[in-house]
């Protein structure tokens, strides 16, 4: 694609972003002026930030676009592809589950590292840093959740495969959760719920969706329409449990470096 | 001084970038073994990705957290729960319906309904399904806002809330058709967009520290994960009624 090209792309990604935002704006500078009536305090500054995020957004999404996603979506159905797993086994008509640990290894990595770079978890562990006055690490957290995404999307994989049901993976990990909330320190709580939703946002979820059709489009018995869903449920159920224990390892840690001394 | 200003930033998100930079080479490279294709375009789009996600966080600082705090400050003070709860519902839901993710998803969902003979398959029995789940997800979005507000403001803690929701959901999972259920678990993960969780966030956490007996930590996180559990028993009820 030439530069022109590329230009007019990003122009109507900005465009795209600017309607998403909308709504947003007209609710917000709405109830400002009529129920609220105050003027905005620094109004100029946050409208400049407004407009950094937009462009920000923009530039954002286009860069996947034009880098990583195509490479990665083009990936997921390589490495789900039955000619690819026949390469590595010596099954020759079915294949179990073992023959897919490439997959798995590619889920959890994508899962980790998209993560990582997803700009709505990093708004909220910077805001986690000043509210816990920097007890809780901007880093730290994000590689809490990041880590829970891939452990998730990682066995969300190997349920598509084996095709057991979804909800029995939820329910137990509901279950799971509820013990770790006894034991957890309670000032951790509702941020570790928190990052259940943060985490599958603009970087996440089209790669994600690509690997989960990739897999119920080539396993056998899988059906496209039922079984390519749930890997987003599995991405936002496991960070509950990694943040709760991040936080109690932590604490346990902190325990222990003061019985020492 | 002005170098070293505009630089960290950019510094900070290609270290945010790298593993992305180090998996997609990890799996061509040495397990696909196919070279890169378009490199140019790998580059600059990474590039771009850098210089974006610098800025947004720029703007976080200059005007979602600001805005949305200060809002919080004001709510309070005005005192009026009434247009609080008007503010928080009518955020969930305004921010939810124009969410392009959660298009994507209710299009899909339809096609499933279609192909379950749960509805019609033409066309307009499919966007009339798949525009009556958006509608479902962003009032569920709204009423999920709206109750964590009101949990803010009385102090209520969040578990309880929480489990109730799980509750709500693995009943709903018994009596919602199974075809939902995917799409369902699903939506509750792909509301949430990168410009309404800073906001979101920014709000609850401004409205906790201006309510005296309240901790920003403890009860000013929390509306997102009831953002996230809401749409999944409300998918399902739609599921079930149409």
């Amino acid at each position: 694609m030439t530069l022109t090209e590329r230009m007019i792309e990003l122009a109507y990604t900005l465009l795209a972003t600017v309607t998403d935002v909308l709504p947003i704006a007209v609710i917000i500078f709405g109830f400002q002026l009529l129920v609220l009536r105050k003027p905005v305090p620094r109004l100029k500054r946050v409208l400049a930030g407004f407009a950094y995020v937009l462009i920000g957004l923009a530039f954002f999404l286009e860069g996947l676009e034009m880098a990583l996603f195509p490479l990665g979506k083009l990936m997921a159905a390589q490495l789900t592809d039955p000619a690819f797993i026949s390469g590595i086994t010596d099954h020759v008509t079915s294949f179990d589950w073992w023959d897919y640990r490439w997959v798995y290894l590619f889920a959890f990595a994508i899962g980790f590292s998209t993560t990582i770079a997803e700009p709505s978890l990093l708004a909220v562990a910077i805001k986690a840093n000043q509210v816990s006055a920097g007890s809780i690490g901007i880093m730290g957290l994000r590689v809490a959740v990041a880590l829970g995404v891939a452990v998730g999307i990682a066995l969300g994989s190997y349920r598509i495969i084996s095709g057991t049901p979804l909800h029995w993976y939820i329910i137990a990990g509901y279950v799971v959760v509820v013990i770790q909330t006894y034991f957890a320190p309670r000032l951790i709580i509702a941020l570790a719920y928190d990052s259940g939703g943060v985490t599958t946002s603009t970087v996440t979820v089209p790669l994600v969706a690509a690997l989960g059709l990739g897999l119920a489009g080539t396993v056998p018995g899988r059906s496209v329409l039922l079984d390519g869903f749930g890997l987003i449920a599995f991405a936002s159920l496991f960070p509950i449990m990694t943040v709760m224990a991040y936080a109690q390892l932590s604490e346990w840690r902190n325990r222990r470096a003061k019985g020492s001394n | 001084m002005r170098v070293r200003h505009l630089l960290s930033p950019l510094v900070a998100s290609a270290r945010d970038l790298l593993p992305i930079v180090v998996v997609i080479a990890f799996f061509q490279l040495l397990v696909l073994q196919q070279p890169i294709p378009n490199l140019g375009e790998l580059l600059v789009g990474t590039l771009f990705v850098m210089i974006g996600l610098a800025m947004f966080v720029r703007g976080l600082e200059m005007g979602l957290f600001p805005i949305g705090e200060s809002m919080a400050y004001a709510f309070a003070r005005k005192g009026s729960l009434a247009w609080l709860s008007l503010f928080a519902f009518a955020l969930g839901f305004g921010t939810t319906i124009a969410e392009p993710a959660l298009i994507a998803v209710a299009d899909e969902a339809a096609e499933v309904a279609a192909a379950g003979n749960m509805i019609d398959t033409s066309d307009e029995a499919k966007a009339f399904y798949a525009n009556g789940l958006r509608l479902t997800v962003a009032l569920s979005v709204g009423f999920a806002i709206l109750i964590g507000v009101l949990r803010i403001i009385r102090g209520w803690p969040i578990h309880y809330l929480i489990i109730a929701g799980y509750i709500g959901v693995i009943v709903m999972t018994a009596f919602a058709p199974p075809e939902i259920i995917g799409i369902a678990y699903d939506s509750g993960g792909v509301t949430t967009s990168t410009i309404t969780v800073p906001l979101v966030t920014a709000l609850g956490v401004g409205l906790a520290s201006s309510i005296k007996g309240r901790n920003p930590m403890i009860d000013g996180f929390g509306l997102i994960a009831f953002a996230s559990l809401t749409p999944m028993i409300f998918v399902m009820a739609y599921g079930m009624f149409i």
